[in-house]
């Protein structure tokens, strides 16, 4: 079977996707040190973790709005689109793939073509990232660089600590969507070949 | 009529939010009456004006009170002394008007003449404000007797209450300058370094990071110089946080455990970034970390033996 190269990751995306995987990887880490810090050995100290965490914060919103917006210019926006019929069918089969077919060295079940880049797995699993995750922790995160403007009481609950709740909740999922992503990726060929097409925007098969 | 499930979600809780307030309105009800022989004496000193009979020119006069004499009678009646007469404390003498001259000259009951600050005291005497005005500097400056009250329940009452108590004069320059002759200090300039600062001033008390941290109640009295004032963040932003023993030193007596779900996600009314740790959350988002990791090191292990 002869080798086919598809162009799938336009340099813009190439761009974004590294800035948002260095910004989501600074965040995480200084996230997760405010949350647990600790006077006498904090993982990061707490005052620059806050003022890396906002800094780095402010990036990613830029940088999730070129996504946006580049998304739907390019056109690659199409590819987020999810077509709710048998969808369960289709997740349920490229689990299997996963879990059994892949192991057993069976064939793919979703071919991946220019109008199809994304199997079902990674198709729902990037717009719950894209287009849920991302931007709860974007709007949660914004105001609470403005903690003075968040209501303060939603009945008995601080405003704040109901805001900081779903931030770090997203923020959680994010990570464990990353680790995943990261584990994912190592799926093919070869453990490093998807990783050389979100560097140079080749998938090869 | 048919009412969609959401609406009656919102009547549903609407009412009881009504009945809620009713039921909190009913509680604060409960009257307490001034005494008596009060009156005398808030019939002048309870207002802004006062009226008397001119002996001399036969006339009624109208004047303006001290301002700093005046005394509300709704916060008394909410305060400490709330039973008592003034001249439990003040000379009875102080009955006629005008005043004696001598009475402003004589001892006055002091608050350990009937309570026992022994160990206030103590800190007290270690106080700044000891040290820069001496035997001047006495409980009602900060603690007006007839106001003063112990806020506790609800903490963003009781912190703009014991606020209250240091921006009396830290933030009246002409209160202030009785003591001093410094400048009144610019509370919003010379805090300008700490970030969302209205936040913190809302939510944590003055003397969270401006009096000495130790275990004992009583060392809220003990105010630091402000060279060693807590300026580190981390020392509340932390899961040893000291406002551990300070500000929540009451709320975590009442609730020692720290499986109380409810008590620390919701009760709570504030929120410290690296001090508000709940043990379910932790314990859940590990067991998700866990399940991924083990997920993964599965999937890899089979792919490692059937790559064989
Ligand atoms: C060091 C970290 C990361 C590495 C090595 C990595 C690697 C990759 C690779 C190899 C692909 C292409 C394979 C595929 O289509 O599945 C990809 C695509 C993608 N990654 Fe990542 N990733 C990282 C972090 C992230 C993070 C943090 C996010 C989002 C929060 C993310 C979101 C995406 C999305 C949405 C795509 C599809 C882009 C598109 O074609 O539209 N990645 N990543």
């Amino acid at each position: 079977m002869s080798n086919t190269k598809l162009y799938l990751y336009p340099v813009w995306l190439r761009i974004w996707h590294a800035i948002n995987a260095l910004c989501i990887i600074l965040l995480g880490i200084t996230g997760i040190s405010m949350q647990y810090t600790n006077i006498e050995s904090p993982l990061i100290n707490f005052n620059s973790a806050v003022s890396i965490h906002n800094l780095v914060g402010v990036i990613i919103i830029a940088s999730y709005l070129f996504f946006f917006i580049a998304g739907i210019i390019s056109g690659n926006v199409k590819h987020y689109r999810l077509l709710f019929k048998g969808l369960l069918n289709r997740l349920f089969k490229q689990g299997e793939y996963y879990l059994f077919g892949y192991l057993k060295g069976e064939p793919k079940p979703f071919h991946i073509t220019k109008e199809e880049k994304f199997n079902p797995l990674q198709k729902v699993s990037y717009v719950a990232a894209m287009y849920v995750l991302v931007p709860a922790v974007i709007i949660t995160g914004v105001a609470l660089l403005f903690p003075e403007m968040i209501i303060e009481k939603f009945y008995t609950m601080s405003g704040i600590r109901l805001t900081t709740f779903f931030h770090s909740l997203a923020g959680f999922f994010i990570l464990i969507f990353l680790i995943i992503h990261l584990y994912v990726i190592t799926i093919g060929k070869h453990p490093l070949k998807n990783f050389k097409s979100i560097v140079n925007g080749y998938h090869e098969s | 009529m048919k009412i969609a499930l959401p609406i009656k979600f919102v009547i549903i809780c609407s009412f009881l939010f009504l009945i809620h307030q009713i039921v909190q309105a009913q509680d604060n009800e409960e009257k307490i009456k001034m005494p008596e022989s009060n009156n005398v004496c808030l019939n002048c000193h309870g207002h802004k004006y006062f009226s008397f009979y001119n002996e001399n020119t036969e006339i009624n006069e109208r004047k303006l009170m001290n301002p700093y004499f005046v005394i509300d009678s709704i916060s008394y009646l909410q305060g400490a002394h709330q039973g008592h007469s003034c001249i439990d404390c003040h000379s009875e003498d102080y009955g006629v008007y005008p005043h004696i001259a001598e009475l402003k000259i004589e001892p006055k009951l002091t608050c350990v003449d009937c309570h026992d600050f022994e160990a206030i005291a103590t800190e007290v005497k270690k106080s700044v404000h000891m040290e820069a005005f001496g035997e001047f500097f006495q409980c009602e400056l900060c603690h007006d007797p007839h106001s003063n009250k112990l806020v506790k329940s609800d903490m963003a009452e009781l912190v703009r209450y014991n606020n209250n108590r240091c921006l009396n004069c830290h933030n009246d320059v002409d209160k202030y300058q009785v003591f001093t002759s410094h400048e009144n200090p610019q509370l919003l300039v010379t805090h300008d370094w700490l970030p969302n600062q209205a936040l913190h001033f809302a939510h944590v008390r003055c003397i969270e990071c401006h009096t000495a941290v130790t275990d004992t109640a009583d060392a809220v009295h003990h105010i630091v110089p402000k060279e060693q004032a807590v300026k580190n963040c981390n020392e509340c932003h932390s899961e040893n946080s000291l406002l551990r023993d300070k500000l929540y030193k009451h709320q975590l007596k009442e609730d020692r455990s720290e499986f109380n779900f409810y008590k620390s996600f919701i009760i709570n009314d504030a929120y410290i970034i690296g001090a508000n740790k709940n043990y379910y959350v932790n314990l859940i988002s590990l067991l998700i970390f866990g399940l991924t990791f083990f997920g993964i090191l599965t999937h890899t292990i089979f792919r490692i033996i059937k790559r064989k």
